[in-house]
């Protein structure tokens, strides 16, 4: 089976530039819902009142409902009602929407694995919530955490694919135009998995070697 | 049984202290001790009998559900008690021998004086040093928790609590997780404060070492006291059944 | 204006059609997480394997669908297996045979997960009592496993349902496809059918998941204790 390199070498500047644009909404997304994320994770740590309520069910929210429709809402449903949001940002939100509250989760989870004895330790020596938070359970809370949140920027990443549903000129975007323009089926394909490993890939490996240092910390201690 | 001292300023007064979880039979019924400045009090009984709920009440650590403790005077079971504060005054060491992981030995010992009481570092330090060396372990001061033993561990976890100047001291069965080659030094150190005349309460089962600490003995069963006695009476001659009970546990 | 697009849900035959939709997509799932569990069990006692080759392998294969997205995945076998052996899939069948490919890797690595947690004394207590290899792990180890598998399983499954929604990408007539269709003819006498269509897709997926997820962790804090 002849590939048809000559193809590929042409529209290589076209995956490139929608895999920067993925690159670049990835990240924004990835910022955004890290801040959610620590937000959520303060008000709950603070019981504040009414919040706890609201983002207990933001979270509850954005994990049980799929990001493609969350988009197909902010871009389409929102627009009708008068709220109108450029692609690129409604793709930014949607990703913030739906990772605010993996991060949340993250943080959480690292702030549950400093054992109770640690944190009776800091209260019996006069430290406030917020000394507590600060001298004891993040710099513990920092091993477990950052492995977590490292695999959430992963997961975002990934879940960038399905922006191109709305309209954005990202790697699956060109993908299927391409396929339906040139019927170059296999050659398209294969720059887009290719794609994805160039940027998926790395990641992977460090996060896997974040884990392994995380645990021999743990361990270590 | 109540055990009152008109000549004394009660440092530690608890009055008619009752302790549950949601709706079932009291942890704590009715406690009434008073604890006077340089006093060694020693609270035994069997397990689960609520001791160690006692000192957790003491500290904050747990809610209270009926009766009053009073602090040099001032009640510890109203709305605006500012645990922050009173736990500077009432300093407590824990079973597990914790001390946080991700700082040496002389951070450790500093956080709370420096970011809690707001006291010059070098002040702290140099007090720090001192108490160091008088358990012997100054040599360990930059060391990290998770390369000492658990004896050592514990007498620095006692050296941090005595660094915030407390006006009390709570030790909670601080020699029970320990291996027994290391339980003597610990002892010895709360000994040595008892001498001093530090104020202490004590949950212990080390008998030996109740006998020769206290001041005087607390023995509670089923939340309740049942007995109060000197050490010397205490042990020699029980009054009531259960204390008879108990310290049969220990001969073979 | 708002109020009145919500009017576009019970018009006509919509609303049938958008639960049709919906059974598509949980036909899909359904079967997806059935053929996973089988072949995840299967998969997962095969990766507890010493061989170091097997492992790699299996390895391998759990990270090409870790790595690669699933709505590439879809994509390669939807339009490549098309242009590569001229056959045309479905595309229900390529995202069962996608989504099954994809559980039973997940499902293996929590199977295997779950084994290699049990604590090794656990085996000797019971040869200790005189126990058969079978005996051991019918009594012993197998609940154990399951205890420690259940909340992943359940985690997987809520994923793997929420994914389906991308199969309206490779041409399947689910909830999404039906909603988008409903949309068209609608918008011109209820503009805000979108906003309507949409935010009741969000609710089913919501009603759908939220109930396993709350589940799964009932469950857990149940074992905890």
């Amino acid at each position: 089976m002849a590939i048809n390199w000559d193809f590929i070498i042409s529209v290589l500047p076209l995956y490139e530039k929608a895999a920067w644009l993925t690159l670049k909404l990835a990240f924004g997304g990835i910022v955004a819902s890290l801040l959610i994320g620590l937000l959520c994770s303060i008000i709950l740590y603070q019981r504040t009142k009414g919040l706890k309520w609201l983002v207990k069910a933001y979270i509850e929210l954005s994990r049980n409902t799929p990001l493609l429709i969350q988009l197909f809402f902010l871009y389409y449903g929102l627009a009708k009602v008068g709220v109108k949001l450029s692609e690129q940002t409604c793709a930014v939100v949607g990703l913030a929407f739906l990772g605010g509250s993996y991060m949340a989760e993250s943080f959480r989870g690292g702030i549950e694995s400093v054992s109770k004895s640690q944190i009776e330790l800091g209260l019996s020596i006069g430290l406030s919530k917020m000394q507590l938070m600060r001298y004891v359970i993040l710099p513990q809370a920092f091993s477990v955490t950052i492995p977590s949140l490292g695999a959430n920027c992963i997961f975002l990443l990934k879940e960038t694919s399905i922006v191109g549903a709305i309209a954005i000129a990202d790697l699956m975007h060109v993908t299927q135009d391409l396929i339906g323009m040139y019927y170059q089926t296999f050659e398209a394909l294969l720059i887009l998995v290719i794609a994805y490993l160039i940027m998926i890939l790395p990641l992977s490996v460090l996060l896997t070697w974040l884990e392994r240092k995380v645990r021999y910390a743990e361990f270590g201690n | 049984m109540v055990i009152l001292n008109e000549n004394k300023q009660a440092l530690l007064e608890i009055q008619g202290l009752r302790k549950m979880y949601g709706s079932a039979a009291p942890v704590l019924d009715d406690i009434n001790l008073s604890i006077n400045k340089g006093e060694a009090v020693v609270v035994l009984g069997p397990s689960g009998c609520g001791k160690s709920t006692l000192l957790r009440c003491l500290n904050g650590l747990e809610s209270v559900q009926g009766g009053d403790i009073k602090f040099s005077g001032k009640s510890l079971t109203g709305k605006d008690v500012s645990w922050q504060e009173i736990r500077q005054k009432i300093g407590m060491v824990f079973q597990s021998y914790d001390l946080f992981p991700h700082m040496t030995v002389m951070e450790n010992i500093i956080l709370g004086p420096v970011k809690v009481q707001k006291r010059q570092e070098k002040e702290v330090l140099e007090q720090a040093a001192q108490l160091l060396d008088r358990v012997g372990l100054l040599n360990k001061k930059d060391v990290y928790p998770r390369q000492l033993s658990g004896g050592q561990k514990q007498r620095i976890a006692i050296v941090r609590a005595l660094c915030m100047n407390p006006e009390i001291m709570l030790f909670d069965e601080v020699t029970a997780a320990l291996d027994p080659e290391m339980v003597r030094e610990v002892l010895d150190v709360i000994l040595g404060l008892a001498k001093q005349g530090m104020t202490m309460l004590i949950v212990t089962h080390e008998m030996g070492f109740a006998k020769a600490v206290a001041d005087r003995i607390v023995f509670i069963d089923s939340g309740k006291i049942c007995e109060v006695a000197k050490p010397d009476e205490f042990f020699t001659n029980p009054k009531t059944e259960r204390a008879k009970q108990f310290l049969n546990i220990f001969q073979y | 204006m708002l109020s009145s697009g919500i009017n576009v849900l019970a018009e006509g035959s919509n609303m049938e059609r958008l639960l049709k939709g919906l059974l598509v997509t949980a036909q899909i799932a359904f079967v997806s997480i059935i053929i996973s569990s089988f072949l995840g069990i299967a998969f997962g006692l095969v990766m507890t394997t010493k061989s170091k080759v097997i492992r790699l392998l299996s390895r391998f294969y759990l990270e090409a669908f870790r790595i690669i997205p699933i709505l590439v995945w879809l994509f390669l076998v939807y339009f490549g297996i098309t242009n590569m052996f001229d056959i045309h899939l479905e595309g229900e069948i390529v995202a069962i045979l996608v989504f099954s490919l994809w559980g039973a890797a997940e499902m293996g690595d929590i199977v295997r997960g779950a084994l290699e947690s049990l604590p090794k004394h656990q085996q000797e207590s019971g040869k200790a009592l005189g126990l058969s290899l079978l005996q051991l792990y019918r009594f012993v180890l197998i609940p154990q496993a399951i205890r420690r598998m259940l909340p992943g399983a359940i985690n997987l499954s809520t994923r793997m349902v929420k994914t389906t929604s991308l199969v309206v990408m490779i041409g399947v007539i689910d909830i999404v496809k039906v909603g988008q269709q409903i949309i068209e003819v609608s918008s011109l006498k209820v503009p805000t059918a979108s906003f309507w269509i949409y935010g009741l897709i969000f609710v089913f997926y919501f009603i759908i998941c939220y109930p396993l997820s709350a589940f799964s962790k009932k469950l857990e804090t149940k074992w905890e204790s």
